[in-house]
């Protein structure tokens, strides 16, 4: 599947409240609805899976029309899988049988991943002969999350899958998705107010509030950009390669977009695709002049300033570009009166010493 | 211990009750699931029609039926002139009161069990590929069968008791409509024949115990999962 998700929907609740959602993402990938509780991001998931009917709809998913003028498809002609907040998984069946519920109702002609296959991908071999309702929550939303894709789905659609649970549960589940979002071609619409899962798993990042959009894009750019960046945890998304391991000094090498960093040695093998985070106030920039600073940093970036953002009173975020250039960008945040000593401002040439990388995900949730 | 016409009265009863209930599950098991479901204007009518046959004395539902199944009445004429098929005064007509009589009762039971059922639980089926009768019968049905069992078991109880609406509608013919409580009713009028009634009263409690056993049976055969619902594990 590709080609884009296409969802445009407006709705007046009894209570008066009203939605009115419009956005256009790039499939497949990972496609993040981001925003806090009662946004309305659960009503457009429920409204894309056909499970809520808004006063007016037109749903569009590569080529394919869900919903329209004159046109309602119901639930079970979407090939949406959902994965729900709550797991739902059926009591009365066991976890095999669940697994199975939406495979043996997929139509024989669609390809998608095998059941030994998702079982292995899931870690679910150990518990398929359990009864449900002895299953631990973590352990639920993986079944739950392996039986939307064995209903061979054309795009899986994810409730907040996480937020019922604690912070070791969802620390057993992430791996799995992250492995999830690796697999080519299924399209991901991942609901979430959490900017840690959005920044590990998603490509594209839609903002909303109060039942409006209020912007879309690329997930670096959006965790970067705008509302995002000016929060004191700010984080830049960097995606790199894995360049070399240094075991003796316990270092790995990442070339992320014209970046050298330097992580804590890393267990992907050279080569691996990975994403890390940069937090901004982890960022200290020098003036380019004068020879390079021996210092407690093991990342030392040549870089250019992209951008100077207000961050708040007397807070600035200063852009950073790679001095030879690059897509990619990292933050600094700042006092403004930094921003004047250094004389900050588009086209200076400056030395970033970022104090620390980590893999995306392990930086701390808000 | 019974005399030959009273073991024609016994089997008359299991038939009639078994009957009935065949005939009012089903229907039973739709009205339950409407008044469950259902988001419509008619619903509290349609309510307050079920369970009229609980409010009203039996004998005013027997005669009912005698207008609306009579041979003179609009649906037992159009039987009687289409297909030459009589309710009044025979066995099917006895079943019919009889089933009328107890579908409240399980329609009660019966939407209160689809009433527990999570309607995520059904969405999630949707989401998977699975059609409106599909979800019923894979996800509704079995959650709400130990609901489904309780309510077979009681329309069956109180089958095989049913009196006023069976002899003013189906008459009291011994062979054809006359029933345990009937055949009760009719040693009860004779001189003596307390001996007679006692010994019939203690047959009808043996076949509604062993009703009751059966549905017992069949509740602890269901999935291992009643347990632990029992047990009040979340789902």
């Amino acid at each position: 599947m590709s080609g884009t998700l296409s969802v445009s929907l407006s709705h007046r609740f009894p209570g008066g409240r009203t939605l009115d959602l419009a956005f256009t993402a790039p499939i497949p990938g990972v496609i993040g609805l981001f925003g806090p509780s009662g946004a309305g991001k659960s009503s457009l998931l429920a409204a894309l899976s056909g499970l809520f009917r808004p006063d007016r709809s037109a749903i569009e998913l590569g080529g394919r029309t869900l919903s329209g003028p004159g046109l309602w498809l119901r639930p079970e002609r979407r090939r949406i899988g959902v994965v729900f907040q709550d797991g739902r998984l059926f009591p009365h069946l066991s976890v095999d049988a669940n697994l199975r519920y939406g495979l043996r109702r997929a139509s024989p002609g669609r390809s998608g991943p095998g059941f030994d296959e998702v079982v292995s991908l899931l870690g679910l071999a150990a518990l398929l002969r359990r009864p449900v309702p002895g299953l631990s929550g973590g352990e639920r939303q993986r079944v739950a999350i392996g039986r939307a894709l064995l209903s061979r789905p054309d795009l899986l659609a994810m409730d907040e899958p996480l937020s019922g649970l604690d912070a070791a549960r969802k620390d057993e589940i992430l791996p799995y998705l992250a492995r999830l979002r690796g697999q080519a071609g299924l399209p991901i619409l991942y609901v979430t107010h959490s900017r840690r899962e959005a920044g590990l798993l998603c490509d594209t990042l839609v903002l909303v509030r109060d039942g409006r959009i209020a912007g879309s894009g690329p997930v670096a750019e959006m965790l970067a950009g705008g509302e995002l960046g000016e929060r004191a945890d700010a984080v830049a998304l960097l995606d790199g390669v894995v360049s070399a391991h240094v075991p003796e000094r316990g270092l790995s090498r990442v070339e992320a977009g014209g970046f050298a960093l330097v992580l804590p040695l890393l267990a992907d093998p050279v080569g691996a695709r990975i994403r890390v985070a940069v937090p901004a106030r982890d960022v200290v920039v020098l003036r380019a002049d004068g020879a390079p600073p021996v210092s407690s940093a093991q990342t030392v970036l040549p870089a250019r300033v992209r951008a100077v953002r207000r961050a708040g009173p007397s807070v600035s975020v200063a852009v950073l570009e790679p001095a030879e250039g690059g897509g990619q960008a990292i933050l600094a945040r700042m006092t403004d009166d930094s921003v004047a000593r250094l004389g900050l401002r588009p086209g200076v040439a400056v030395v970033a010493l970022v104090k620390s990388v980590a893999l995306a995900g392990e930086q701390a949730d808000d | 211990m019974l005399a030959p016409e009273q073991w024609v009265a016994v089997r008359l009863s299991l038939y009639v009750a078994l009957l009935a209930l065949a005939g009012a599950l089903p229907v039973a098991l739709l009205l339950g699931w409407v008044l469950s479901r259902g988001r419509w204007a008619g619903r509290p009518l349609l309510d307050m029609l079920v369970h009229l046959p609980m409010v009203l004395p039996p004998v005013v539902t027997g005669w009912l039926l005698l207008l609306l199944f009579g041979l003179q009445g609009p649906v037992g004429g159009l039987l009687w002139r289409g297909f030459g098929a009589r309710l009044v005064f025979t066995t099917a007509g006895a079943a019919l009161a009889t089933g009328v009589m107890t579908l409240p009762l399980m329609v009660r039971t019966i939407r209160l069990a689809f009433d527990a059922v999570d309607p995520g639980l059904e969405q999630a089926a949707a989401s998977l590929g699975a059609g409106r009768l599909d979800r019923f019968l894979t996800v509704t049905l079995p959650l709400a069968a130990p609901g489904v069992l309780a309510a077979a078991s009681v329309g069956y109880a109180a089958s095989l008791g049913e009196f006023g609406a069976v002899i003013v509608f189906a008459g009291d013919i011994p062979g054809r409509t006359q029933t345990l409580p009937l055949a009760i009713y009719q040693a009860l009028q004779l001189p003596g024949g307390e001996a007679v009634a006692a010994r019939l009263a203690l047959v009808s409690l043996t076949l509604a115990l062993a009703g009751l056993a059966v549905s017992e049976l069949l509740l602890r055969r269901l999935p291992g999962r009643r347990r632990a619902a029992g047990n009040g594990v979340a789902r």
